[in-house]
């Protein structure tokens, strides 16, 4: 038998915010639906989200979900965390952030709190209008299993956020190797390709330049001001950010900085293209995170 | 003749009887035993049998003597050790009365896998020209899993199907045999549907191409009646703990004049066809089992088909969408497995364990596994069903009362879980898209 934490048992037995939420004329008010899973490999949840408009405040959430024990508490727990949120704040919710709610799951069933994690991104992406398939290719690359359809993205995006080292535990957190078994070879390559480049230091003259501006800063044990911080950002995004989204039609202007809130137009393709959302979290504020400052948050503003 | 009838007199005193001090000794040990567990639920509703069953007491009384006083090891060379050689071969007579064969046939091992594993090594290595076996896709993993690890080594094997009932086609059998075949393999009933293969018919097939046909009756064992002597069954395993004796105690029958390569070698304990010095409680505690078996059989056979056909008929006339998995003529009188569709196995079986209620399924999420049971899906059961199937397996000791609690505590169980579930009343249509989906893979 598992052994599961009394708040997995407790939201198991007691599930808050089953159920779905109907589509109401209420002005203001939109609701967003985000399904993962399959029948196929006995997990699904359907999530629903009531978002208002103006704020893009999360008012209520609310799931149905087939599945096991872990399943159901990951969902309620997740409906719990998210109320109240903005979208924004609520895309910031991992999988790791599921199980500590529930003070853990086993092991073996951390691809339940992956599920809570990625019918919210769903819903998100269904709300902005980003479609599901485009969001499923954000993590475009190989089929690396075939019994449960894993991608080598989706692979390599929950070895890096749970900081896993062995295909058991990826088995855990995403299914993938959990069938027949031939992927694991490749998911053992995977892990240590990540690993590798984890380790491997960034050798661009402009990443060493900008980690000697953040090293510069931290010696002398202040942090960066505002000049440097607004030129480090200005210095990302002309050239590491533009120069892909130029090839890719389209362009990116550094609009203002306000404390941690970077405000940036988006530009040519950019500015029309349903994926606005995956550009601004993925291309850009990921980015500026990594390169200037993790608490960063990039907004678009309207041209 | 009566278990203790050729002991020394001092073999004849029950636990109860036990010299004082070995029993406060025995109290302690307990004691200490208990200190270290969880505390149990004694008045639960145990209708998983096919997992484990509860060890008999008078299996306990009659074990009890051999853990503590008479602790001798049987092929020693004096008294004190030597009278426990008489005790095993008492347990050996009983066993075999309940296979209808001769004490000579019998094989202790310490479980059912080990049984299988040395039937299959041993029929292999008998024949060393011939290398095909034939086993079926729904067989326990101590088979399956021998059989992928030969075919690692250059034998061939040949997974025989199941239709929607969990039956064999003898045809596919027959198309099957060569005069190649070194073994046919298959269990006599499945551990999850209770589905009964037609095991003489199996055997004659086998017989006329040559091939030597071990039988899995871990599950059989007890609950059908057996006859090793007219059979043509050459090997069949058993296990202990299957009917209400002990864990680690199992046994192999081999017909004699089969030729049998040990699987375990070292000494020359059960006549040289299995190694290591003999588990004495746990033969003397299998033996009381089988005669109990042997005596409750009819009656016990009688009574369990006739409570798991009301929990069934019950559960599926108060319970919509849901159906009996298996083929219901001929199976086990103690098995049930039923589909619940929409909701899944592992959140059914923690709800009733709320109540104290064990039973099993055969969902991914209840094992270490990804993968649903391969026996299930063996079937081509929808995947709507599959995972939300639950077995529950019955035993002499299943009254009234506990099915009745059941049959009181499921429909609420399955309501609750399909209210939960996105898949019933499923407007959108999301999992008849993925059922067609899956269909046309």
């Amino acid at each position: 038998m598992w052994d599961y934490t009394d708040k997995v048992l407790e939201l198991f037995y007691n599930p808050k915010n089953q159920g779905a939420i109907e589509e109401a004329d209420e002005s203001g008010v939109k609701v967003a639906t985000g399904e993962v899973g399959s029948i196929a490999c006995g997990d699904a949840l359907r999530l629903h989200l009531k978002v208002e408009v103006a704020s893009d405040k999360i008012l209520d959430a609310r799931f149905q979900t087939f599945g096991c024990t872990s399943a159901i508490a990951s969902s309620s727990a997740l409906t719990e965390m998210i109320k109240g949120l903005t979208l924004d704040e609520a895309l910031n919710v991992s999988n790791k952030d599921i199980a500590d709610y529930l003070g853990g799951l086993p092991e073996a069933k951390m691809h339940c709190s992956v599920m809570g994690q990625e019918a919210l991104e769903a819903a998100i992406y269904n709300y902005r209008g980003i479609p599901l398939t485009a969001h499923d290719d954000d993590d475009e690359g190989a089929l690396i299993c075939s019994c449960f359809g894993i991608s080598e993205s989706k692979i390599r995006r929950v070895i890096l956020e749970n900081n896993l080292t062995d295909a058991e535990q990826v088995t855990n957190y995403v299914k993938a190797g959990g069938g027949c078994g031939s992927c694991l070879a490749n998911i053992d390559d995977i892990i240590k390709d990540v690993q590798q480049q984890a380790a491997t230091p960034a050798i661009d003259n402009y990443s060493v330049k900008v980690a000697t501006d953040i090293a510069t800063a931290k010696q002398s044990q202040r942090p960066l001001t505002n000049v440097q911080k607004i030129a480090l950002i200005q210095k990302v995004l002309d050239e590491e950010v533009r120069p892909v989204l130029i090839a890719d039609g389209g362009d990116v202007e550094l609009y203002d900085v306000d404390g941690d809130r970077v405000k940036v137009l988006l530009q040519g393709a950019c500015g029309s293209c349903s994926s606005s959302t995956a550009t601004l979290k993925i291309a850009i504020e990921a980015r500026l995170q990594d390169r200037v400052s993790k608490n960063l948050i990039v907004e678009a503003v309207e041209p | 003749m009566k278990p203790n009838e050729k002991l020394h007199p001092t073999f004849r005193r029950t636990p109860y009887r036990l010299h004082t001090s070995y029993y406060w000794y025995y109290l302690k040990i307990l004691a200490l035993v208990s200190s270290q567990l969880e505390p149990m639920q004694n008045n639960c509703i145990y209708l998983d049998n096919n997992a484990t069953t509860k060890v008999d007491p008078e299996v306990v009384e009659a074990m009890l003597p051999y853990l503590t006083e008479y602790y001798g090891n049987p092929s020693s060379m004096h008294t004190f050790g030597g009278q426990l050689a008489k005790a095993v071969k008492i347990a050996r007579e009983q066993l075999a009365a309940l296979l209808g064969a001769d004490e000579s046939e019998i094989v202790y091992t310490s479980c059912g896998t080990e049984g299988d594993n040395a039937a299959i090594r041993a029929a292999l290595l008998a024949q060393p020209d011939k290398r095909h076996i034939i086993t079926t896709q729904v067989e326990h993993p101590a088979v399956l899993n021998v059989c992928k690890q030969l075919e690692t080594q250059g034998y061939s094997v040949t997974y025989l199907s199941v239709n929607r009932q969990g039956q064999l086609d003898l045809n596919e059998l027959e198309a099957s045999l060569t005069g190649n075949t070194a073994l046919v393999t298959t269990m006599y009933a499945n551990n999850e549907t209770g589905v009964v293969f037609p095991i003489e018919q199996i055997g004659l097939r086998a017989k006329e191409y040559g091939a030597l046909f071990h039988v899995d009756a871990v599950q059989a064992v007890g609950k059908i009646p057996l006859n090793m002597k007219n059979s043509t069954v050459d090997m069949l395993t058993l296990s202990g703990h299957k009917i209400h004796a002990p864990k680690g105690i199992g046994a192999l029958y081999v017909r004699r004049g089969v030729r049998f390569r040990p699987f375990l070698i070292g000494g020359h304990q059960e006549r040289g066809r299995r190694a290591g010095t003999e588990n004495v409680p746990g033969i003397i505690a299998l033996g009381k089992a089988a005669e109990l078996e042997l005596l409750h059989l009819e009656e016990a056979t009688k009574r369990e088909s006739r409570l798991r056909d009301r929990l069934e008929k019950t559960l599926l006339a108060t319970i919509p969408d849901c159906e009996v998995n298996g083929d219901i003529t001929q199976r086990l009188p103690n098995t049930t497995n039923i589909g619940f569709k929409y909701i899944e196995g592992e959140a059914i079986l923690l709800s009733l364990n709320k109540y104290g209620i064990c039973a099993s399924s055969g969902s991914a999420c209840t094992s270490g596994s990804l993968e649903p049971s391969h026996v299930l899906r063996a079937m081509g059961l929808p995947y709507t069903t599959l995972h939300g199937s639950i077995r529950f397996s019955l035993c002499r000791y299943t009254t009234e009362a506990e099915i009745d609690r059941v049959i009181a505590v499921m429909p609420e169980i399955v309501e609750r879980l399909r209210a939960l579930s996105p898949f019933k009343n499923d407007e959108a249509g999301w999992l008849q898209a993925q059922e067609q989906t899956l269909a046309h893979r």
